[in-house]
């Protein structure tokens, strides 16, 4: 059996031979040339069974069908809007994604989503890289219309949420704040403790190779060593999965009645 | 054959001081600074990021756009700022040195930007930016097949002289800067200024390729200072 001459968790950087064998199959960011395994991006080596990857420390976001993103309205078109979403291509929201009934004969679009609005989207549909397609009918998307926006790397978005939302929850539940975590990289802050949460997400950041880094946001927010989850369900609250309440449907004079 | 007695103190086949950095431009998607004694290149990464304008993008990959300039006080005499003919052409052969290292089919129809400015001048400004570059492209977390190393070598006398400085490249009978790929031991870049046989030719290209390997482990290690807590 070969040896690891860049072991699990090792750094990496493009053109680094991970392993010379030929047991292994090169996963994503990976190269395969002759016998051996070399990484194409900056970052860490993982290995999952037989596949040999690369996690990328660094990069521009790239869209995945189903992930929630954090995006702002960069123009405003005849049948949608233009959405800059932190990737190499910007993203559009047809007008057919939207939840409500809009007349465009009767609306302005620009008065549903204007140009430098911030909106919590879903992407529908990643046809190539730059035709990325959002929707807003899932129940957790809504327009912003108060916080602070944070930009972290995109990567480390997965560590920001934690296992099935631990460290977000956590996070939420010692800040009261609430947070909407966008898998693009941008959170939204909504709360009085803002500058401890933005605190907490730069110390995940720089951070988020080591151990015990629940322990330490814990005590950083003021919490306390963790404890277990508990077994008995978490309570109704800001919960990042469950069913944010829908967006109130905006108000036009004319339109009035014709709302559904 | 007598020792070369350079200027610097340096052997013959020695490069000068060498300071790398990455990250150094925050604003950047991946930046880097990167000195060979008094000559100093810094590169800033922006991409993949759309292109403007549209009519440049192509539709199965990204393209690459190289800036190279120096900065008025990056020499004794003020360099005049803009473009000149000869940032043009170092633009270009920066751009078809680093090319062939990126993926670029994975990002189709949009740009990647590498602006490079030289802040001080003491000759081998192109090659300290193809390094910086390459940081930088790595920095930005470009898909990659190697980092790309480059370095200058000359003759001067008899001997075969590694890193020329501003002063040495009078004396040179040959300026050679080579950028390199050392996993595959591939040479993306080969200019040569000068008048030589074509055994010390090949001998000048070998000397300056064991500067790009020495370069090579310059780069990595500089990327992990940054990147490792």
């Amino acid at each position: 059996m070969a040896e690891f001459i860049k072991k699990e968790r090792e750094f990496v950087v493009p053109g680094d031979e991970i392993i010379s064998s030929m047991d292994f199959l090169p996963g994503r960011n990976c190269l395969r040339e002759g016998n051996s395994i070399y990484a194409k991006r900056l970052g860490i080596v993982n290995l999952d069974g037989r596949v040999i990857s690369v996690i990328p420390l660094t990069g521009v976001y790239f869209p995945r069908v189903g992930d929630m993103v954090i995006g702002e309205v960069e123009d405003v078109q005849s049948n949608g809007w233009v959405v800059n979403i932190n990737s190499a291509h910007s993203a559009y929201l047809p007008l057919s994604g939207v939840r409500e009934f809009i007349d465009t004969s009767k609306t302005d679009l620009s008065r549903v989503y204007g140009v430098g609005e911030v909106i919590y989207a879903n992407i529908m549909s990643v046809v190539s890289s730059n035709s990325i397609h959002l929707s807003m009918q899932d129940p957790r998307c809504r327009k912003f219309r108060s916080g602070r926006i944070v930009r972290m790397n995109p990567s480390k978005i997965p560590r920001l949420i934690g296992r099935q939302g631990s460290m977000i929850m956590m996070i939420k539940d010692l800040t009261g704040c609430r947070i909407n975590v966008g898998q693009n990289g941008v959170i939204c802050i909504e709360g009085e403790k803002e500058d401890l949460v933005i605190k907490a997400i730069e110390v995940i950041e720089h951070e988020s190779q080591s151990e015990g880094l629940t322990d330490k946001i814990s005590m950083l927010l003021g919490g306390g060593k963790t404890t277990p989850l508990p077994e008995k369900p978490r309570r109704e609250e800001t919960h990042e999965f469950q069913m944010e309440p829908a967006e109130e449907p905006f108000e036009d004079e004319e339109m009035e009645g014709e709302v559904s | 054959m007598k020792e070369l007695k350079r200027e610097d103190g340096r052997k013959a086949d020695e490069l000068r001081p060498v300071v790398i950095k990455a990250g150094i431009i925050e604003q950047a998607d991946g930046s880097a600074m990167v000195s060979l004694g008094k000559t100093t290149a810094i590169a800033a990464v922006y991409g993949p990021r759309i292109v403007h304008p549209k009519h440049k993008q192509v539709s199965d990959r990204a393209i690459l756009q190289t800036f190279y300039s120096m900065v008025p006080f990056s020499t004794s005499e003020r360099v005049r700022p803009g473009p000149s003919r000869r940032s043009q052409e170092i633009s270009k052969v920066t751009r078809e040195a680093l090319e062939p290292a990126i993926f670029l089919e994975e990002f189709p129809k949009t740009a990647i930007d590498v602006f490079i400015d030289i802040i001080e001048a003491d000759a081998g400004t192109r090659t300290a930016g193809i390094n910086a570059a390459s940081v930088a492209l790595a920095d930005a977390g470009i898909p990659m097949r190697d980092l790309v190393a480059a370095a200058a070598a000359g003759k001067i006398e008899d001997h075969f002289v590694l890193d020329l400085r501003g002063k040495e490249e009078e004396e040179t009978k040959c300026d050679m800067p080579v950028a390199y790929m050392p996993r595959k031991k591939q040479v993306t870049l080969l200019q040569m200024d000068g008048d030589l046989s074509a055994e010390d030719a090949k001998e000048v290209m070998r000397t300056a390729i064991k500067g790009c390997e020495i370069l090579y482990e310059k780069q990595k290690q500089a990327l992990r200072e940054k990147w490792v807590k």
